[in-house]
């Protein structure tokens, strides 16, 4: 449930030109703003592929998200992220400059060491950013996403991945033959208790190959990815302030999907569990038990960057460390967002995402 | 001992305090004129690379078309997937109401910080900027003069020049009609790695950013014009220090060597007297900038509206304190005093220790230099002949001023000389011809103050024939040119065609006043469609042109340029030329078009109609007989529904075009009288150094049996008549002058040549002035030689001096 | 009698207050006559010279030439007088710059409208300066510039002619020619001749000698 995320996508283009205070004011980054005009997500709708790998210009937010757990041939460990936003200023296209639709792109490349970031911003109805289906491509300026022709059921089975910015710049072939995974009630996602929701698919079973350049140094990887996809309207409640969000790959092949929205109560929680043949089984909020381990500062402000997440129900009970504590997007809105190791009952890798500190 | 003798050497001060005013007043009047003219030209240049710097974003690299066309949106996107991070632009002329404003459409979300025209303070938030309504960011002027004919929210952004306002690029394109095409793309810095322009759009061209703009270098003349007063007023200036400075130490040479001979040594002598002279320098150099910081706030307001009117660019009306225009002020200070003091600090180097203190007799010696600069004089004469035939561009035509001016002034001592000799050998009387030769004789001390006051008077001339000439073309021409009787502008061009719909009937004829904008022999220009009337066969005023050049308008594909765009380049009659969209056209006729910086082209209206389509068709020239215009103003106001504020009538047409006339030389002839009062206090401050000495050398005539006020009386009459000779001397330089301004200088400055018309009576005018000046400066030494004590006469004789 | 003083005093005022020049001269001088008057610095004789010469107002008494008071005479007056009686001959020698030796010579006379190119060719011979006639005043030495002052003090044809230190200026030799010169021209015109001078060598050669001493004449 990168829901939360959403947030960015808004978050950045106001908050690029609004003071924070404004902002702080209509939850974070204005994701709980009213929707008028707006489509609203509904339970029960039935998600059609390849157009709903599209965009879904009715609803306010929307975004592609892949993120990557890499390992160099000599071992070193590195994170990939490759994001595009949707925001829309009204619903619906127009022609050319009057399209109300904005795009930004996320990219990023963690190492241990260091964490590289770049931002980009395109306006829609251009040409500069968008999304295609059939072949899929998902792109803002000279950073895409492409469906590779091949043997595929679905579009997104074989993906190639590029975007660079300031030191760093990547190209990766993600492959599945696994199927899509819809998320929440049959691609439903409720995201608060108040009922606001979105639609929300994933395909966490990538493997990946490719090519990664830091300062100028090439490095070869392979590992595991994960593309998420979601849109909505108006996906957070009012009173909830941001989000910790985990997507972990076993290494038994099954995957967690688990995020806590904070609220000034006990926050809302939500969990899913992938079996590595694609099952998934949605956890009881009551049986996902999350809680920092450890702080760090990042930024000048506390950031819990280790945690321990506790699921009773399936004997689980397992540690998070992040490969780099400073893997801070310092993007219009910032985030902190970085691949993790887990160790305990079970061990494996993954990213986390944090918003709202 | 230094202390001691310092204060001797300024005790001077003390007995001539009317010296130490005068010398300080001089520095102060020089530097004064010059910082104010700097201040001012500083001002405008800051003013002009700060909208160009915001507005056309000129510090950045830009991509523009080959063909001047405009970039369509789809080579933008193709730039960005290239990875070229490029920030689209739509900008042109938009008319709200009666008010056209520049119009900057911008992409915020790609557009880098130093592109966007407004500093974070004035930052609007994305929501309001480029969706809904949209948004408008605008000057406090511009947002006042906006108020109530657009229904766009305004936002104020103080950064922003006036008469343009920045908006969301999709509101620009929707505004101006350009479905999508793009005027520049702005360059970000950029990754390393891409792609070559050649391969991704090889339709653009690279311009790298922070090259001069159009404006600066529109506007240069006009800077260089005040530069070229300001320095006029300097070297002026400069008359008066020289002499007071010369007088200050000619009177001290006594003290001077009672210094030495107590043991003062030559060298702290001389730092004791560069000291003073320091500090005068400083007292003085801060009075001149305060006086230039006043001067140039006094005239700010005129050379905005003159920079307005005649290249329509905006410059604040207020001053700020620029360290480029107070710096150099002082700097032109102390330099000044450096200068005018040399000759005496050489000559103190010079003087043995017990030199007789007695005044020198130079007119012998001056005689040889006298020779020499009218040599001199005669080669610049020369040079600006030769430069005036041979040369090019607007620097060559002030070097053409510069050398006619300091040419005439060098040869003027000459000129007087001869004359007086001329006088003195025609005189029959011993005392008229001893008042010629010792008129000759005062010349050396006069020269340099009566060479101030011939180019102060020459200037004036020249100038103000210039402009009278100007004033007489501008007025005729502007009653061929605003021909019709009301000027209307429709708000929609939906109201447009109801008002086509609605005229007929109601007036002799309706002339559609439309344009576009394109790029023409390498210019942005714009481009004006007529109607077939009779209006402009009779009224237009054409300077060259067939006999059918209507006719060819009308039918062919022929066009008609303006005297500027006929002179910039080498279109003759009956050349073609390319319009925007590759069609060409004949060139079939020239007309004036003052007060346009730019180039223009008039077409057949349905050449218009058919090359342009977008072409807004808001404006319309009315023909109606006059006794009806108040009543078809009315008409169009109550029954039709067009404000008011839409409709101009001729009348206040033409009072506002000459209002913006008066203002556009008004700074000139400030500048041209505040010269000339410089040049009156550098002629009094001659003549007081000169009656300081001129005892000695009256004395004995009293002791022979003249009257104090004889003398008096005969150094009134030699004052005027030097002012008169010289006076006779400035008419012919001024009209020379004149002659360069409108031949030369305007043409290169401008692209318009104007005939010279003279006003003799304007000369009389100055005469008078000048004759004023000339007792004025003449006064207080005469008072003073009236009513001199006979004790300080006697001293003359006395046995020891 | 050219030049008669009676009981003349003058007195100027300084910032210590008025200082005495003159009380109380009494002093003739007959035409055809010459005086020397004589006496320290300071003593007053130039002071004298300048009330004779009608440069300068007595404080008491009269000043006489030609029997006129002239202490009497207004500001034009006493203009008229020095235009036409008197020719003052200086130690500066006080030569107009501007024009030449002859127009220096003939200019006091053109003034008094007394101008006699014979009268003048004699002076010019007598006084050795033909061949500087086209020269200006700058070009020539002391000696030949007081001969120059004395050519245009005669040409006037005064009555009087005072000189204050006329040989002040030059060497023994020069100064004894010059002075020797002005002695015998003035004899030939028959002028009064009142001249100042510290040195009682030149003042031997006067038919008087009258010594000034604390502002009174004392024999």
């Amino acid at each position: 449930m990168k829901g939360s995320r959403i947030v960015h996508s808004i978050v950045a283009c106001v908050m690029a030109l609004t003071p924070l205070s404004e902002v702080a004011s209509q939850g974070f980054a204005g994701l709980a703003s009213g929707a008028e005009g707006f489509d609203q997500p509904r339970r029960g709708n039935q998600l059609s592929f390849p157009q709903d790998h599209g965009a879904h210009s009715d609803f306010r937010i929307e975004w592609w998200y892949v993120t990557a757990n890499l390992t160099a041939q000599d071992g070193r460990r590195f994170g990939a992220q490759w994001t595009l936003f949707r925001s829309a200023l009204a619903p619906g296209d127009k022609p050319g400059w009057s399209d109300p639709q904005i795009w930004i792109g996320h990219a990023a490349v963690t190492s241990s060491e260091r964490h590289y970031v770049s931002e980009k911003l395109a306006r829609g109805g251009i040409g500069q950013a968008g999304v295609t289906t059939t072949p899929f491509e998902a792109w803002i300026d000279d950073w895409n996403i492409k469906g590779r022709q091949g043997t595929s059921q679905d579009e997104l089975d074989q993906l190639q991945l590029e975007a660079d910015g300031d030191d760093f710049s990547y190209s990766l072939a993600l492959a599945t033959a696994k199927p899509l995974v819809l998320q929440g009630d049959n691609g439903f996602s409720l995201k608060s208790a108040s009922g606001q929701a979105s639609y929300y698919y994933s395909q966490p079973f990538y493997d990946v190959q490719g090519d990664i350049k830091l300062e100028g140094i090439d490095v070869t990887v392979s590992g595991k990815a994960w593309l998420d996809r979601e849109w909505s309207s108006q996906p957070l409640a009012t009173d909830q302030t941001g989000w910790d969000w985990f997507s972990i790959h076993f290494d038994d092949g099954s995957k967690l999907m688990a995020f806590r929205l904070r609220d000034n109560d006990g926050g809302f929680v939500s969990a899913n569990w992938i079996s590595a043949d694609g099952k998934t089984e949605i956890l009881k909020p009551e049986d996902v038990r999350m809680s920092p381990s450890r702080s760090a500062t990042v930024e000048g402000r506390a950031i819990p960057v280790a945690w321990r997440i506790e699921i009773p129900s399936r004997k689980l009970s397992i540690q998070t460390e992040p490969l780099n504590e400073q893997a801070w997007m310092k993007t219009t809105t910032p985030y902190w967002e970085g691949p993790i190791a887990v160790s305990g009952t079970a061990s494996g890798v993954g990213y986390l995402e944090m918003t709202g500190y | 001992m230094t202390a001691a003798a310092f204060n001797v050497l300024f005790s001077h001060w003390r007995y001539r305090p009317l010296q130490l005013v005068t010398l300080i007043m001089g520095v102060a009047l020089a530097t004064g004129l010059w910082s104010g003219v700097q201040a001012i030209n500083a001002e405008a240049r800051a003013s002009y690379s700060r909208a160009a710097s915001i507005l056309e974003q000129a510090d950045l690299s830009q991509l523009i078309a080959r063909d001047g066309e405009g970039i369509p949106t789809s080579v933008y996107a193709r730039l960005r997937r290239a990875g070229w991070q490029v920030s689209p632009v739509i900008e042109g002329n938009h008319r709200f109401g009666t008010t056209s404003v520049r119009l900057i459409g911008i992409d915020i979300l790609t557009m880098p910080e130093e592109g966007r025209g407004f500093a974070v303070s004035g930052s609007p938030d994305l929501v309001a900027f480029a969706s809904g309504q949209g948004q408008l960011l605008v000057s406090m002027n511009t947002a006042a003069r906006l108020q109530g004919v657009t229904q766009i929210p305004l936002r104020i952004s103080p950064d922003l020049p006036d008469d343009a306002a920045f908006l969301d690029i999709g509101m620009a394109d929707r505004l101006l009609a350009r479905n999508g095409v793009l005027s520049r793309l702005i360059v970000a810095p950029q990754n390393p790695g891409l792609p070559a322009l050649e391969s991704v759009a090889p339709e653009l061209v690279f311009k790298s950013g922070g090259q001069a703009n159009d404006v600066a270098s529109l506007t240069d003349s006009f800077h260089l014009n005040l530069t070229a007063f300001g320095f006029l007023a300097f070297v002026v200036g400069l008359f008066i220090v020289y002499s007071a400075t010369g007088l200050s130490f000619e009177q001290r040479r006594s003290t001077f060597r009672t210094l030495r001979s107590v043991g003062v040594s030559l060298q702290s002598l001389t730092l004791m007297l560069l000291a003073e002279l320091l500090m005068l320098a400083l007292l003085s150099g801060v009075l001149g900038v305060a006086l230039g910081y006043v001067l140039a706030s006094t005239l700010l307001p005129g050379v905005s509206a003159t920079l307005r009117g005649l290249y329509g660019t905006s410059v604040p009306g207020s001053l700020s304190l620029r360290p480029e225009w107070w710096a150099t002020g002082l700097g032109m200070a102390f330099f000044g005093t450096a200068v005018s003091a040399s000759q005496s600090l050489l000559r103190l180097w010079q003087m043995p220790i017990l030199a007789s203190a007695q005044h020198r007799a130079w007119a012998m010696a001056s005689n040889a230099a006298t020779f020499i600069q009218a040599v001199g004089g005669a080669v610049l004469l020369g040079a600006a002949i030769l430069l005036a035939l041979l040369g090019h561009g607007l620097v060559a035509g002030f070097a053409v001023l510069g050398s006619l001016l300091i040419g005439a002034a060098l040869l003027l001592p000459l000129a007087l000389s001869t004359t007086t000799m001329i006088a003195q050998s025609l005189s029959r009387g011993a005392f008229t011809s001893w008042f010629w030769a010792d008129t000759r004789q005062q010349l050396p001390g006069l020269s340099l103050a009566l060479m101030a006051l011939l180019l102060a008077l020459s200037a004036n001339i020249g100038v103000g024939t210039m402009v009278s000439s100007f004033r007489q073309t501008f007025l005729g021409w502007l009653d061929q040119r605003l021909a019709a009787e009301l000027y209307v502008t429709a708000r929609t061009e939906e109201e447009a065609s109801r008002l086509r719909d609605w005229l007929p009937g109601r007036v002799r004829s309706v002339l559609p006043v439309w344009n576009s904008e394109g790029e023409v022999l390498g210019q942005q220009i714009q481009i004006f469609g007529v109607a077939d009337d009779a209006t402009y066969r009779d009224h237009w005023p054409i300077l060259l042109g067939a006999p059918d050049l209507w006719d060819m308008l009308a039918t062919k594909d022929a066009a008609l340029i303006n005297e500027q765009l006929w002179r910039g380049s080498d279109v003759g009659l009956g050349k073609m030329i390319t319009l925007p969209g590759g069609w060409e056209a004949r060139v079939v006729g020239v007309y004036s078009d003052y007060g346009n910086p730019k180039g223009q082209v008039i077409i057949g209206l349905g050449s218009l109609i058919a090359h342009y389509p977008a072409t807004a068709k808001l404006r319309y020239g009315l023909r109606v007989e006059p006794e009806r215009v108040d009543m078809l103003r009315r008409q169009l106001v109550d029954d039709f529904g067009l404000p008011d504020e839409n409709i101009v009538d001729q009348a206040s047409l033409k009072r506002q075009s000459r209002v913006v006339f008066e203002q556009t030389f008004a700074v000139t002839g400030a500048l041209n009288l505040l010269t000339l009062a410089v040049a009156g206090f550098a002629m009094f401050s001659s003549m007081l150094t000169l009656s300081g000495q001129r005892l000695p050398q009256l004395a004995p005539l009293w002791a022979m049996g003249l009257r104090r006020r004889d003398l008096a009386l005969l150094e009134v009459i030699r004052t005027v008549a030097l002012w008169f000779a010289t006076f006779l001397a400035a008419v012919p330089v001024g009209l020379l002058l004149a002659w360069v301004l409108l031949a030369i200088v305007n043409v290169e400055a401008f692209g318009w040549r104007l005939p010279m018309t003279v006003f003799p009576f304007d000369w009389l005018k100055l005469g008078a002035v000048a004759l004023v000046a000339a007792l004025l400066s003449v006064l207080v030494p005469v008072r003073r030689l009236a009513t001199v004590n006979p004790a300080d006469l006697l001293r003359v004789f006395a046995n020891e001096r | 009698m050219i030049l008669e003083l009676r009981n003349v005093g003058k007195s100027y005022s300084t910032a210590e207050g008025p200082i005495t020049v003159l009380k109380a001269i009494d002093l003739r001088l007959a035409r055809g006559k010459s005086v020397a008057l004589t006496g320290e610095s300071g003593s007053g004789k130039s002071t004298l010279l300048h009330l004779a010469g009608g440069l300068d107002k007595p404080d008491t008494g009269s000043v006489r030439v030609n029997g006129r008071d002239i202490g009497q005479l207004d500001d034009s007056g006493r203009a008229r007088y020095r235009r036409l009686e008197v020719g003052l001959v200086f130690q500066q020698f006080n030569l107009i710059p501007s024009i030449t030796v002859a127009a220096n010579i003939s200019f006091h006379a053109r003034l008094a409208e007394r101008y006699d190119p014979n009268w003048e060719a004699e002076l010019v011979e007598m006084l050795g300066v033909a061949h500087l006639l086209g020269r200006y005043p700058e070009q020539l030495s002391g000696g030949q510039q007081q001969r120059v002052a004395i050519g245009r003090t005669l040409a006037a044809r005064p009555t009087l002619i005072l000189a204050d230190e006329p040989t002040g200026n030059l060497d023994e030799a020069t100064g004894d020619s010059v002075l020797d010169l002005m002695l015998a021209l003035s004899r030939r015109a028959n002028l009064a001749l009142l001249l100042a001078t510290h040195s009682v060598r030149l003042a031997n050669k006067l038919d008087e000698k009258v010594v000034l001493r604390g502002g009174m004449i004392s024999q």
